[in-house]
């Protein structure tokens, strides 16, 4: 029944993008909340994964003598893989979550029938303009996240090995390949795609109480993360056949 | 049952007034539980309606139908000579604009200065007022009409109850609607705020000439605003007549609404 219900909302998203007014202003706000208060977030996330997987992968690959290969293995690792995830999954709790518990209360609240009964569809204003500025601003966040996270496994290369930033991501970008890159991005506008979708989904069908609206923000960060890994699988498998990974 | 026919035949001569709203053996059903049958109602240019009813008696569910946020099952609903059940949604969203709706809980959008609030509903209708709109005019023009001009700037959690339903009021009058649905304007307000309310609901009606229709279980709104009553009972239209005549009236489920 929800399959079928989500079908229908994403096809009505899907037509309403291209129909007049366009909500440019709602968008770039939204775009800014979004992506300027998840900047921190994000950036200690990903800081903490590029140190930790830095400093737990090190003591393997210097029993094989392979210390070397760090900065290759941890800029495919995450590029491909774990900046994204971690990204999409640390956004699924904070902006999906927010959209669902928003919406929601908007829902409860008569806010979004007030907005009906103006004349002003309010599908258009707040779903759209949210799962839009949700999917051009995840994958923003994932190369920010990476970013932070490439230069936390450098700090711990630095300290312990004393390798010198250039070196480091000399190494990082000689061993990143386009096969590595596009599908990482591609698949990021997805899940920024779904993050929107699921959080906007729970919350504008809210049903009526407080206690709905804590139950659209807790499946709309349930639902996202589920389906996250499953695009991510999607991702991985179309990619194989492509590049051969 | 006699009783309820004198009620009925109370109005001398509504036929020679303009019809602006009329239900037309509505029906609206949830499963099992009908909660319109065969709902019928007339609103007359330029009167206070009132609706009357028990929780749960399917009031709310009449205005929101009347306004298009609930589909009916079946019936008709005619607002200014528009059949709103078979309109499409632009034109409907343009017969909106002369609709306005007072909701129960103010619904004003919490994330919007009260100013922005007001300036909402402009976005979509500003050719109703012509290419040279000023629009903070017309948000001023709306606050001072319901006596908060200085809360221009302020977020809605920062008004009072009262105040807030207010707001919401001069969100609705922006538009200068025909019709204003009010649906229960006194609930959850303590008994000056809810007069304040209601003297406040009486001025615009005089000042604009508008047709209300109010959705309350207030008796003392209805004994002030009501130019005629409608008791909904079971989904039906059980009486109708004027506040006096229904007062007076001895059957016990018309007089179970008015005991104190």
């Amino acid at each position: 029944m929800e399959i079928g219900e989500l079908t229908y909302f994403t096809i009505r998203c899907f037509k309403e993008v291209f129909k007049k007014p366009y909500e440019l202003k709602e968008f770039l706000r939204q775009c800014y909340s979004m992506g300027n208060r998840s900047l921190l977030l994000v950036g200690i996330t990903g800081f903490i994964i590029g140190l930790v997987l830095t400093l737990q992968t090190r003591p393997t690959l210097m029993e094989f003598g392979a210390v070397s290969w760090m900065p290759s293995m941890v800029g495919i690792s995450i590029v491909r893989e774990i900046g994204p995830m971690i990204t999409a999954l640390v956004c699924a709790g904070k902006i999906g979550s927010g959209i669902g518990a928003e919406l929601g209360s908007m829902r409860v609240t008569e806010q979004i029938d007030a907005m009906e009964v103006s004349g002003t569809n309010p599908f258009k204003y707040l779903v759209v303009t949210r799962i839009m500025a949700t999917t051009f601003m995840i994958p923003l966040l994932v190369i920010f996240g990476d970013a932070i996270a490439l230069y936390g496994s450098y700090l711990v290369e630095h300290l312990k090995g004393d390798v010198s930033f250039a070196l480091y991501f000399n190494q990082v970008f000689d061993s990143l390949e386009f096969g590595d890159i596009v599908p990482a991005t591609a698949k990021s506008f997805f899940f920024g795609f779904a993050i929107g979708l699921v959080g906007c989904f729970k919350g504008y069908y809210c049903k009526k109480g407080t206690a709905g609206v804590g139950i659209a923000a807790n499946s709309a960060v349930v639902f996202t993360s589920l389906l996250l890994f499953v695009i991510d699988f999607i991702a991985v498998f179309i990619a194989d056949i492509f590049y051969d990974l | 049952m006699k009783d309820q026919q004198a009620i009925l035949e109370r109005d001398k001569k509504p036929e020679i007034r303009e019809v602006v709203l009329e239900l037309l053996d509505l029906n609206k059903s949830f499963d099992d539980n009908h909660v319109l049958k065969h709902f019928n109602m007339k609103l007359y240019k330029g009167e206070n309606l009132v609706v009357m009813g028990k929780s749960g008696s399917g009031k709310s569910v009449m205005i929101k139908c009347l306004v298009g946020l609930m589909e009916a099952d079946s019936g008709k609903i005619i607002v200014m000579h528009n059949d709103i059940t078979s309109l499409n949604q632009e034109s409907l969203d343009i017969l909106r604009a002369d609709i306005g709706f007072l909701f129960q809980g103010s619904a004003l959008y919490d994330s919007m200065t009260v100013r922005e609030n007001l300036e909402f509903p402009l976005r979509h209708h500003y050719k109703k007022f012509g290419k040279n709109v000023n629009t903070e005019t017309l948000v001023i023009e709306a606050l001072k009409n319901v006596g908060l001009a200085h809360t221009l700037d302020l977020m809605p959690a920062e008004l009072s109850g009262g105040m807030q339903r207010r707001v919401a009021l001069a969100r609705t009058l922006i538009l200068q609607p025909k019709i204003i649905l009010y649906d229960e304007p006194t609930s959850g307000l303590d008994p000056i705020t809810a007069k304040e309310i209601i003297i406040l609901m009486q001025d615009i009606q005089k000042k604009y000439n508008t047709s209300s229709l109010i959705i309350t279980h207030d008796v003392d709104c209805a004994r002030v605003i009501a130019d005629r009553m409608i008791l909904l009972i079971d989904g039906t239209n059980y009486a109708e007549g004027t506040f006096e005549v229904l007062s007076a009236s001895k059957d016990p489920k018309i007089k179970a609404f008015f005991k104190q």
